[in-house]
């Protein structure tokens, strides 16, 4: 199926999920509905899941594409590390997630959501994938060219003056040609 | 305001009568349920039984609406006989995937709403199967029909049970979360993001819409939406007899026993004949897929781009339309669409291909590009072709002054526009209602379509031949440029050929300033409507459609036309 990057799908997945569970989770809860200490777990879940998911990852290929203002959740995603960057640690957070909301109904649909989006986690680690945080590109200042700054410090390798000037009885062997013409007696 | 109502006014009629008629059907159906035969329904479910009807009378119409837009063949059909009528009405069938797009988010809409007001149905339905309390209406209403199974209200049978287990269990609930599980994967496939980089993801996921469909129609099976019968409500008036339900049905009452019975199900009367056409679209591609196309000519020109002249028997296009080809030997079930570079007064169709992803690298080995030796037309891959669908571009000869804008790629549909105007004119007998074309190409680099500027050196030297060279006037814009070539350029710059194109027309560096170009032509051609078409990028489209409006004044009208895969 080409080059896909399943964790991108994944993202998108978990993230509807996560929606979908808090919205369950807040209809159980004002509804008063039996059971609603899981509903309540689902609004704690879902937002959780929706935080975790809302900064994309930088695409192994190809140019990615931010969602509106996520480079705070980036800057806070990235600091738990290999926690959040590994894609294994992820599905498996996701499949606990959702077990609760199994048990109520309201909750069932974000708890099936999201445990597609553990399993399509689970296929994008397995083809060794990994998140990455999109931070904005520092540009190396343009510098110019060191010639002008630094003029040579040494002065280019010559041969020591004596050899310098080629004998006028050795000028067919000799390395180079005389700028000047030169005499046998120097 | 007027040109932004010529451009934009029908679109905005369309959109305004679909939201029209959900909101009608929602409130109509939310009234339906509030009458005397749903009085016991309500009892126990509230208005919460109105809140999930209503939606659902919503769905069935959008789900109605959603298989239309997409059947290509159905609306290439409708956009040639309805240009005869208004060219106006037939750009509206442009818009087609935006409107699917629409149709899908209101189906979003309507399904959350229904389920959350199903929630509250399943809980009450709950509620008055367990509180067991003979002088609670609810519970009362819960008991009738345990003994035939058949003339019951409540369809939660038990209180030995829970709404988890009966959404599983019933029907309805079961193919509920099918299919909405269905519409959140299709969705989420859909995305931007992953649409247009991963195709063939978008494209495998949204076949769920098959599921969907089953079992929308197997949803309303159950008949789990109950109200009293209608001779029932005859002899038991509920509004009179709701309150002495302890005296029901006993000796001396003139309040028998209420008799309930379940909906039909309505789903199908409303998408039974999309659906036929749909499968009908899908047999139509599928018939014209397996005609025999034959490739007559490879070409390989530079910057890995790949030209295929083929035919077809019996095929038939206009300018600037695209088919969808398929080469089985790459992939049985991968279809991509391409432009048209042929015109159609040649005896062949070509595409031009770029190299870019596994299918297109697939299909230039197959075709012999890495190999130096020519190939005998046998070995050559069979290819399908689906086609031709139309797009703007069919309406350029339609204007009498016509603006063609192509940035990068989507400078390709010009090609066959360009071919076909030299065609015409050289039959001179053809009446060309088209008498100014100003053609703009905008390109990072002109690397990749070399066989485009080719194109243009051709047609330079032949309207150099025939004195018209008046009628085409194109301009090339580099929008970016190396160092060293700036170098190079600026001292060719006396050199009668453009360095860079070799064409007579220098090549312009940056991007074009639209405002002193429209306002120019807006003097140059008062008094008539101008056809703008652009293939390329959405800022410029945002851009260009801004131009169009503003620059629409006393007579001079901008007509806007955009092309997207």
């Amino acid at each position: 199926m080409g080059k896909i990057e399943w964790a991108m799908w994944a993202n998108e997945q978990a993230l509807a999920a996560g929606l979908i569970y808090a919205t369950g989770g807040i209809v159980g809860v004002a509804g008063q509905f039996r059971g609603w200490q899981f509903a309540a777990f689902g609004i704690a879940a879902g937002v959780f899941v929706c935080l975790l998911e809302y900064p994309r990852s930088k695409r192994g290929k190809g140019t990615s594409v931010e969602r509106t203002g996520q480079y705070c959740f980036t800057v806070c995603v990235k600091a738990f590390g290999p926690l959040t960057r590994n894609y294994y640690v992820r599905a498996f957070l996701h499949a606990a997630l959702c077990v609760p909301g199994g048990f109520m109904l309201a909750t069932v649909l974000g708890c099936v959501c999201l445990g597609i989006a553990s399993l399509i986690y689970l296929s994008a680690a397995i083809h060794g994938e990994h998140w990455e945080p999109i931070l904005p590109r520092t540009e190396p200042p343009k510098r110019v060219g060191n010639s002008i700054k630094e003029p040579p410090q040494n002065p280019p390798p010559r041969p020591p003056p004596e050899l310098r000037r080629k004998k006028a009885d050795k000028l067919e062997t000799a390395a180079y040609d005389n700028p000047m013409s030169v005499t046998i007696n120097e | 305001m007027g040109n932004f109502a010529a451009n934009e006014g029908l679109s905005i009629f369309v959109i305004l009568v679909w939201l029209g008629i959900n909101v009608f059907l929602f409130v109509n159906s939310y009234m339906a349920f509030l009458v005397d035969r749903y009085y016991y329904t309500r009892v126990i479910l509230g208005h919460a039984l109105s809140w999930a009807r209503a939606p659902a009378a919503c769905l069935n119409f959008n789900c109605l609406l959603i298989l239309l837009p997409v059947c290509r063949n159905l609306l290439s059909f409708l956009r040639g006989s309805i240009q005869y009528c208004s060219r106006t009405a037939a750009r509206q069938l442009d818009r087609n995937l935006t409107f699917h797009k629409l149709v899908a988010y209101m189906i979003a809409l309507h399904t959350a709403i229904h389920i959350i007001a199903h929630l509250f149905n399943f809980e009450r339905f709950m509620d008055s199967q367990i509180m067991i309390n003979s002088s609670h209406l609810p519970y009362v209403l819960s008991q009738i029909g345990n003994n035939d199974n058949r003339s019951y209200l409540n369809p939660i049978r038990t209180n030995e049970t829970n709404p988890t287990i009966v959404m599983f269990t019933t029907i309805a609930g079961l193919t509920g979360v099918v299919i909405t599980l269905a519409l959140i994967l299709i969705i989420t496939s859909s995305m931007e993001v992953i649409r247009r980089s991963y195709f063939e993801v978008f494209w495998f996921t949204h076949h769920l819409f098959i599921v969907f469909f089953i079992g929308l129609v197997a949803h309303g099976i159950g008949r789990i939406v109950r109200g009293q019968t209608v001779e029932s409500v005859k002899v038991h008036d509920p509004v009179e007899c709701h309150s002495k339900f302890e005296t029901w049905g006993q000796n001396g009452t003139d309040c028998p026993e209420p008799i309930f019975a379940g909906n039909p199900p309505m789903t199908w009367k409303w998408v039974v004949c999309p659906m036929f056409l749909y499968v009908c679209e899908r047999l139509v591609r599928f018939y014209r897929s397996q005609q025999k196309v034959v490739i007559t000519k490879v070409v390989m020109h530079p910057s890995k781009t790949l030209e295929l002249q083929m035919k077809k028997k019996g095929f038939k296009m206009e300018v600037g339309q695209y088919v969808f080809m398929q080469c089985p030997s790459i992939s049985q079930l991968e279809w991509h669409p391409f432009t048209l570079t042929s015109a159609p007064e040649e005896d062949h169709l070509s595409v031009h291909i770029r190299i870019v992803g596994d299918w297109t690298q697939a299909l230039y080995t197959a075709c012999g590009g890495d190999k130096t030796v020519v190939l005998d037309a046998w070995t050559l891959p069979k290819m399908a072709v689906d086609g031709p669908f139309g797009t703007a571009s069919e309406d350029v000869f339609r204007y009498e002054v016509v603006m063609l804008v192509g940035a990068g790629i989507g400078v390709t549909p010009f090609a066959s526009v360009l071919k076909s105007v030299w065609y015409k004119h050289v039959q001179e007998n053809k009446n060309v209602f088209t008498k100014k074309i100003y053609f703009y190409w905008l390109c990072p680099e002109t690397q990749a379509f070399e066989w485009f500027a080719d194109l243009l050196q051709s047609l330079e030297r032949q309207m150099n031949e025939k004195e018209l060279r008046d009628f085409l006037s194109y301009n090339i814009y580099l929008t970016r440029w190396k160092d060293a070539e700036a170098a190079h350029l600026r001292v060719q710059y006396e050199a009668e050929d453009d360095p860079i194109t070799g064409l007579k027309q220098k090549t312009r560096y940056g991007k074009p300033n639209w405002d002193n170009e429209f306002s120019a032509i807006a003097t140059q051609h008062p008094g008539s409507k101008v056809g703008v078409f652009l293939c390329g990028p959405t800022a410029l489209a945002t851009a260009l459609g801004k131009q169009c409006m503003s620059h629409t004044e006393s007579g001079t009208e901008f007509i806007f036309n955009k092309e997207n895969f």
